[in-house]
């Protein structure tokens, strides 16, 4: 192996582009970016899909509902619509979660919904959203209910922010009732949906209890990490090892009160940048907590991020105990890493997911020897691309700009300065602090290197066929298509039900995987022995 | 406790749906779509809901499904999805060149009113539909039905679209198939080929959803029902459809359209319906029922006979669509069992008036269809009684755990496991597999849960 061919845009990018109509190949051609590190290209990213082109992307109700709200697991989500957005964003994410006592409240394994008919289409649904606030209240008796508007909901005009405080009022504001206006057809992608639920978490639920908990001295959250296969509960180990207080995740394993207490941590640590970077920017304006750009995902990586806590912190009992976990864990990924080696060493990746995790897994996919030689998000915008620092150049299209902006002030009376800016400063200069910056995924690929936004399933045929990778990662709309080729699919959504892949237990986890994946026996035996060209002719003898 | 929440006190719910035993149309509709031959189904509204079905019917599968969507901006959604749907005609006939674009709605599109039969005739004038292609449409609103409703609009549009009568008749009966998986069609082709009738299956999955792994991607696999066949179905002597939900509408339509008079009887699952299934196909194909199969059935008879111990007066409780819950339930009474609990999303009185009979000696049987007729009422159901038996879709398996009771997965979807696009649960064939399968989860159930001086070495 290690001689695959290298990616060969001007090939690539040709073949696919004629293929099209002549419109469609023009716009897709700004999405297929030959990699340059040094220069970062620029990336046409975050526009409205190509009808007909078959995507990979989901809307805006999946990152809202799905994405953000569906993790945590003591709030009631109603979605308000008819029975499908309901049913689909039912159990099928993996995002694992396990309350503290049998007594506390966990909805994850529910799916509500108003179940809308078509005579709540042409008369309008709020009044079946009141009663099924009702009737979930009467069963259930929970902290909070959040409610999800799906695609008619905006067209006939149901107002569920304003049923939502109806209803709160009913309940003399003892139940915590939200909106979100989060229509499938708003936006071009899940990444409107992400926004939409950042907005609500600040407006419904951040800073609502002042509450201290924990006696550790260095407070932190956790943002944009959704406990995928149990990847929150294998870093809530590690920062219990390491003596750190982890306030809140957003959203994995988490609880209604993380939201609420969020503000009272002293540091922010960004995982998914493209879900959550609008909540780290409003936990910083509003209350001081600066935040930093990590990555969990790898055993290097995670070593890297804990560092970067410690420096933040200034404490040196913190770095040593760090020191001590990252020297204690990294035994173990050693000989891990060493034992699969041999099967993984040379090969070649492809990756395009979501909006994060085709950066991320690049590092686990080195520490194995991978290369990865093409990747791309479905919903990433250029600063996931190319990093924070374009962010003053990116247009809002017509598409996006129904998507509300909020604006966020200074909490006069709780805001605290955590670091100084010349302090900062400085830490930025010694360790790669990425403090209210993130480099995105351009930077860390090499030249060359194909980078593919909103990859169609033409697309992901002719790279297969042109490249032939050795394992392609995306989801499950691509597994059996890629399988079907004879290469192994990944799954980076759902991990294959396999996880957690996060931290050091994590990448341990994802090495074993992998070496599996690649030397799995079954692939030499896709053609039958008699279809096979080695085999002699054989002739009846009678 | 993965539904610690769920106690047994009902209350009269008259807005929440809780834990559905339904899904929304258009899933069917792409479903039923993929079962003819070099069809892209094609989903107009947002493309989250097109993501959704397939990524639904792969989990089910383990196998591609493909599908194209209109993706609508905030703009189409006020304004219509026209251009889109243009768009997608034209990108989609350019790069995946389908024989036929099978376009389905949903509860953006149907809400905004667009026309499908001015766009489509407006895709066509503008000269994106080639030579010899089609692009036929069927309306799915999410907000109406279920998703054997999207299935039974998109099969019915097959016929209006296809089903051609040149008044020739042919001695070729037509069979409609309902919601069911390529292995029960498989079997069902089987059973038609060792009798020695002419059909025509549609729609059809075998080598679709159950294709060969060779290392190609076939866009089109080699399996569905043929645009050739689908057109001859108008000189069919006759068509037999199975499963009234799923298939009634094509079968009325194809009467209506072509003359072809039709037999309704229920998806072949268990004896008695399989009896019924080849007793209208050998008198409508005039055909007679070969040893052969008579020799199957007396095999599961044996079988249910032998098992009959174990089965008798076992309390189940079942979800799923009513095309399969009937015979299913009318299955199990015949061997003595007592499907207790009964729900399913999908609304109908025929649901109701079959259940009913099927259920007259079972005075505890509760049973409910349409809205709220879901899975969280089961559950009460359950915790105020408790059940020997579970049969239904993955969602089952966490009642299963809290419970702990044996559980059969049947229906869809099926997402944690695999294998059973492959096994039939039709014909008699099919029906000792089913018994076998709930034979081995009653008894393994008992062998783990039974004190040790019970445990027993033989049946």
């Amino acid at each position: 192996m290690g001689t695959k061919k290298k990616a060969d845009l001007e090939k690539f990018r040709d073949e696919v582009v004629e293929k099209y109509p002549k419109k469609v190949g023009r716009k897709r051609a700004k999405a297929i970016i030959n990699n340059d590190p040094d220069t970062i290209p620029q990336i046409q990213a975050n526009i409205r899909t190509i009808p007909g082109i078959i995507t990979q992307r989901g809307c805006t109700y999946a990152g809202c509902k799905g994405v953000v709200l569906g993790p945590t697991r003591d709030i009631i989500n109603i979605t308000h619509g008819p029975i499908g957005c309901g049913y689909y964003s039912w159990l099928t994410r993996r995002n694992q979660t396990k309350p503290e006592t049998e007594a506390e409240a966990n909805f994850i394994s529910y799916c509500f919904s108003t179940d809308m008919q078509d005579s709540n289409i042409v008369f309008g649904g709020e009044d079946k959203l009141k009663q099924a606030i009702r009737e979930a209240v009467e069963l259930f008796n929970p902290k909070a209910i959040g409610v999800f508007s799906t695609c008619p909901v905006g067209l006939i005009g149901d107002d569920v922010h304003n049923v939502a405080k109806q209803m709160m009022a009913e309940y003399d504001n003892k139940i915590n009732i939200f909106g979100f206006s989060c229509e499938g057809y708003r936006g071009v992608s899940q990444s409107a949906g992400h926004h939409i639920a950042n907005n609500q978490l600040y407006k419904h639920l951040i800073g609502n209890d002042d509450t201290v908990n924990g006696a550790a001295k260095y407070r932190i959250n956790l943002l944009g990490e959704y406990n995928i296969g149990g990847d929150s509960f294998v870093l809530e180990e590690i920062f219990k090892k390491c003596g750190i207080e982890l306030v809140a995740t957003f959203s994995g394993n988490s609880t209604i009160s993380h939201f609420e207490q969020a503000h009272t941590a002293d540091l922010s640590m960004v995982m998914c940048h493209r879900s959550i970077n609008y909540v780290a920017e409003m936990l910083e304006t509003s209350f001081g907590i600066p935040w930093i750009k990590v990555n969990f995902i790898g055993a290097d990586a995670t070593a890297k991020a804990l560092r970067k806590v410690a420096a933040y912190f200034e404490d040196e009992e913190l770095k040593a105990k760090v020191e001590e976990v990252i020297a204690e864990e990294m035994a173990a990924v050693d000989m891990a890493r060493e034992a699969v080696l041999p099967k993984t060493n040379g090969k070649t990746s492809m990756l395009f997911v979501g909006g994060s995790r085709a950066h991320h897994y690049q590092e686990l996919f080195s520490e194995l020897g991978i290369k990865t030689i093409a990747a791309g998000y479905e919903f990433g915008h250029r600063d996931d691309y190319e990093g924070r620092r374009v962010l003053p150049s990116i247009q809002v299209d017509a598409d996006t700009r129904n998507i509300e902006e909020i604006t966020v002030t200074k909490d006069e009376k709780r805001f605290k300065e955590r670091i100084t800016k010349e302090k900062i400063e400085e830490l930025e200069k010694a360790i790669d602090l990425e403090y209210n910056e993130y480099g995105g995924l351009m930077a860390d690929m090499e030249k060359g290197a194909l980078i593919i936004d909103d990859l169609s399933h033409y697309e992901m045929d002719k790279l297969i066929e042109l490249y032939h990778p050795d394992i392609f990662c995306a989801g499950i709309k691509e597994k059996y298509v890629v399988q079907k080729m004879g290469v192994p699919l990944k799954q980076l959504h759902n991990y294959d039900s396999g996880g957690p892949y996060a931290g050091f237990k994590g990448a341990i986890n994802f090495y074993n995987d992998i070496a599996m994946m690649v030397s799995t026996s079954i692939w030499k035996e896709l053609k039958a022995p008699w279809e096979r060209e080695e085999v002699i002719e054989a002739a009846y003898v009678y | 406790m993965l539904l610690k929440h769920t106690t047994p006190k009902e209350i009269d719910r008259k807005a929440l749906t809780i834990n559905p035993a339904k899904t929304c149309q258009p899933v069917g509709a792409m479903y039923a779509a993929l079962g003819l031959h070099g069809c892209l189904p094609h989903s107009h509204g947002s493309q989250g809901c097109c993501s959704y079905h397939r990524s639904a019917l792969t989990r089910h599968f383990k196998e591609p499904v493909m599908a194209a969507t209109s993706s609508f901006t905030e703009g189409a959604s006020v304004f219509g999805g026209s251009a889109n749907l243009i768009q997608s005609i034209n990108t989609i006939f350019t790069v995946y060149n389908p024989e036929v674009i099978a376009v389905h709605t949903t509860c953006l599109s149907e809400t905004i009113g667009d026309d499908m039969t001015a766009i489509i005739s407006k895709a066509k004038d503008d000269g994106f539909i080639p030579e010899g292609k089609k692009v036929i449409f069927c309306n799915t609103p999410s907000y109406i039905g279920t998703h054997v409703t999207g299935y039974a609009n998109q099969v019915t549009s097959f016929v209006k679209n296809f089903s051609t009568s040149t008044l020739k008749k042919k001695n070729v009966v037509n069979l409609v198939a309902g919601w069911m998986e390529p292995s029960d069609m498989r079997e069902i082709k089987r059973l038609a080929k060792e009798m020695e009738a002419r059909t025509i299956l549609f729609p059809d999955f075998t080598d679709v959803l159950d294709a060969p792994m060779d290392g190609k991607f076939h866009m089109y696999p080699a399996g569905g029902t043929t645009i050739e066949e689908m057109t001859a179905t108008g000189d069919s002597k006759f068509t037999i459809g199975m499963g009234p939900y799923s298939t009634e509408d094509a079968c009325i339509a194809l009467e209506n359209k072509c003359k072809v008079k039709f037999d309704m009887v229920d998806i072949p699952i268990g004896l008695k319906a399989t009896d019924r299934f080849l007793m209208s196909l050998s008198r409508h194909a005039n055909v007679p029922v070969p040893d052969s199969i008579t020799a199957d059935r007396g095999r599961l008879v044996d079988l249910m006979a032998d098992s009959a111990t174990n089965l008798y007066g076992r309390r189940v409780a079942l979800w799923g669509d009513p095309d399969t819950l009937i015979p299913l339930c009318e299955f199990l009474v015949s061997m003595d069992m007592r499907p207790v609990y009964v729900v399913s999303g999908t609304s109908g009185k025929l649901f109701d008036v079959r259940m009913k009979e099927i259920l007259k000696d079972i005075p505890e049987a509760k049973f409910k269809s349409g809205e709220r007729a879901d899975m969280f009422l089961m559950h009460q159901w359950i915790k105020q009684e408790g059940v020997d038996l579970l049969i239904g879709n993955t969602y089952g398996k966490y009642i299963a755990r809290d419970e702990d009771t044996p559980f059969v997965r049947f229906g869809f979807p099926i997402a944690d496991r695999s294998g059973h696009n492959y096994l039939p649960k039709t014909g008699y064939n099919g029906a000792a597999h089913l018994t076998t399968q709930i034979l081995n989860a009653l008894l393994d159930h008992q062998d783990r849960t039974c004190p040790e001086e019970k445990v027993e070495f033989q049946l």
